[in-house]
């Protein structure tokens, strides 16, 4: 550690007001601090002392997404293998052939090394993408506006390759993360003054902007020409049988099923959220009732039935193991920024999500994956609800006291 | 028939909401939702002239307008059906005068806090959207009335939670230019986005 400190301390000096980098002081301050504590203190006479603060709490959940990120590489190398052997394929084409068949020559064979080097190659140029482009709008508005880089961004950045197709166009993904970075968070001033998740916000936008690359059966593995639905749409279109037929209920939790790269493995969210509720980072009233609202509805149309949609056959707990479920209630409806601040306020969110992520993927046949939206309406009806909250509160104070 | 009027209800709330999906009324929905209680206020007063003007427009329309309509005075071969933006505007107009008076009467602070934008309701789009589109679907009496009960609950959540979250926004801060309604658009358009999931229900 003592090395960094002495290169910050070095080069601290030039990005002081006046100096040539003075502009560029953010970019300093975000790299000082992510390192070690702020050296600012409490300017006020009013102040909390606390170990933890927003830049902490953000690192807990880098932490947590970590089985993610490991999952989807995995998942990703492991349906592109599968996809080539099905189709004959024994060379990985393109710039990717030649380097897997420089840093690892057993890559194609489908060991477990093999294949998560071969989907690194497909999640870590999204992932640079959205780091260069969301980062650098995030220093503009930073030194324009003069505020902070925020470690939010680091969430954000790492959230929104995890929702994306592997198969995804860099260009697209640029595109999104300046949507999500700019027009759902910087242009309200930064990271919590957002009513949007950013990342949900980018995503949402290249799901309507372009639906073809982000949506349908050809999109989900990485190797062109394969159709490998997801299994919410076999789902859709064909009930609970036509989901076993392709996969079992066991590798769905696991997550070696087509999807979006990060929200295939329900086993690795359940360890994010471990380690999220562990450390008191995430909201167990949102995860707990966002779980028994999706688990709830899901119940309901499992038992009521319907002779002519074929989705209310999936039982309730495939629900869970299927598509961005478990990610969402772990990663993205939690968003301390988005989400209900009040406690009340936090049951009643969650169970609104839980109950229309599994309304939008039962009953709504434009989208057989419904949590994005699901979160992002709820972000939407979150102040409404702390409003309530608040009101029924104060209500009941004057009641209680007059 | 129970579950006809409720899709026509439900798809009025949420898939065609008015203000989220079509983007009408939204001269009142942006300048009057500052605050949620206001908002509330102005919700409730655009569902009650809703619910009551579009079952009058339609049964003006059925039997005065529409063609033929005038058989039963003795004209089959008339055609009033270019009246009906006129017609409708006038029993809104009408509809609006008698609720201010109601407001003024017995809810004083509601009449004062509602302002300016009581009246205004009578050129608000949504409210004669509702008109239209019940002229153009075809709606006869029963559904017309569930259909303006219907979409003006929806104008009234959507104009709630845009208050919501704009009162979550005083405390963000907007770059200078975009200050005021220009922000409030593009929050308008984000909750668009995300009221897009109910896009593609089918009732």
């Amino acid at each position: 550690m003592r090395p960094i400190r002495f290169l910050l301390d070095r080069t601290e000096p030039l990005f002081r007001q006046g100096k040539p980098l003075g502009r560029l002081y953010p970019v300093y301050e975000v790299i000082d601090t992510f390192f070690y504590t702020p050296g600012e203190v409490a300017e006020g006479s009013c102040h909390v002392r606390d170990s933890i603060d927003f830049k902490r709490a953000m690192s807990v959940v880098l932490v947590a997404l970590v089985p993610c990120v490991v999952m989807a590489m995995y998942n990703t190398g492991y349906q592109a293998h599968r996809a080539m052997t099905e189709m004959g394929i024994t060379q990985v084409p393109g710039w990717r052939g030649a380097v897997l068949g420089a840093v690892a020559p057993w890559g194609v064979s489908g060991s477990l090394l093999g294949n998560l080097v071969h989907g690194a190659l497909y999640f870590l140029p999204i992932y640079a993408v959205t780091m260069a482009v969301g980062l650098g709008w995030e220093i503009l508005f930073a030194v324009l506006r003069k505020h902070e880089v925020n470690e939010g961004f680091f969430v954000t950045g790492l959230i929104f390759p995890l929702t994306l197709p592997a198969s995804i166009p860099l260009w697209q993904v640029a595109v999104g993360i300046s949507f999500g970075v700019v027009i759902a968070k910087e242009i309200f001033g930064g990271t919590g003054r957002n009513f949007l998740n950013p990342a949900l916000a980018a995503r949402a936008f290249l799901f309507f902007a372009y639906p073809a690359q982000i949506s349908g059966d050809s999109v989900w593995v990485a190797v062109d020409g394969f159709s490998g639905a997801t299994p919410l749409a076999l789902a859709a279109s064909g009930g609970l049988e036509a989901v076993a037929a392709s996969t079992t209920w066991f590798s769905a939790m696991i997550g070696t099923i087509p999807g979006s790269m990060g929200e295939t493995s329900a086993i690795a969210c359940l360890i994010g959220a471990a380690v999220m509720l562990t450390a008191g980072i995430g909201s167990w009233r949102i995860m707990a009732s966002m779980l028994g609202g999706a688990m709830a509805v899901a119940t309901l149309m499992y038992v009521v039935g319907s002779p002519t949609n074929p989705a209310f056959s999936i039982p309730p707990h495939w629900h869970l193991a299927l598509g961005g479920l478990a990610f969402g209630l772990v990663f993205m409806a939690t968003d301390p920024v988005t989400a209900a601040m009040t406690g009340t306020g936090q049951v009643l969110y969650g169970l609104l999500i839980g109950a229309i992520v599994i309304l939008v993927r039962v009953i709504n046949p434009a989208f057989p994956e419904g949590t994005m939206l699901a979160i992002l309406l709820g972000n939407v009806c979150a102040p409404l609800l702390d409003y309530y909250v608040v009101r029924a509160n104060i209500r009941r104070r004057v009641l209680r006291h007059a | 028939m129970f579950e006809h009027y409720l899709s026509i209800f439900l798809r009025s709330v949420f898939t065609e909401n008015m203000a989220l999906a079509f983007f009408l009324g939204m001269c009142t929905y942006v300048a009057v939702s500052k605050r949620v209680e206001t908002a509330t206020g102005l919700g409730i007063a655009v569902i009650v002239v809703q619910t009551i003007t579009l079952p009058v427009n339609n049964l003006i329309y059925h039997y005065v307008l529409k063609e033929g309509a005038l058989a039963w005075a003795g004209y089959p071969d008339l055609d009033l059906s270019f009246l009906v933006l006129i017609c409708s505007i006038g029993v809104i107009a009408a509809i609006v005068q008698v609720l201010e008076m109601v407001l003024d009467r017995f809810f004083p602070a509601l009449y004062n806090s509602l302002g300016i934008f009581l009246p205004l309701i009578t050129v608000n789009c949504a409210i004669l959207g509702g008109s239209l589109f019940m002229v153009e679907r075809q709606y006869n009496a029963a559904e017309s009335l569930v259909f303006g009960f219907g979409s003006g609950v929806g104008w009234a959540l959507a104009i709630m939670i845009l208050a919501a979250v704009r009162e979550k926004l005083r405390y963000s801060n907007v770059p200078r230019g975009l200050e005021g309604l220009g922000i409030t658009f593009i929050t308008v358009g984000l909750i668009a986005m995300a009221f897009m999931a109910f896009s593609g229900i089918e009732l």
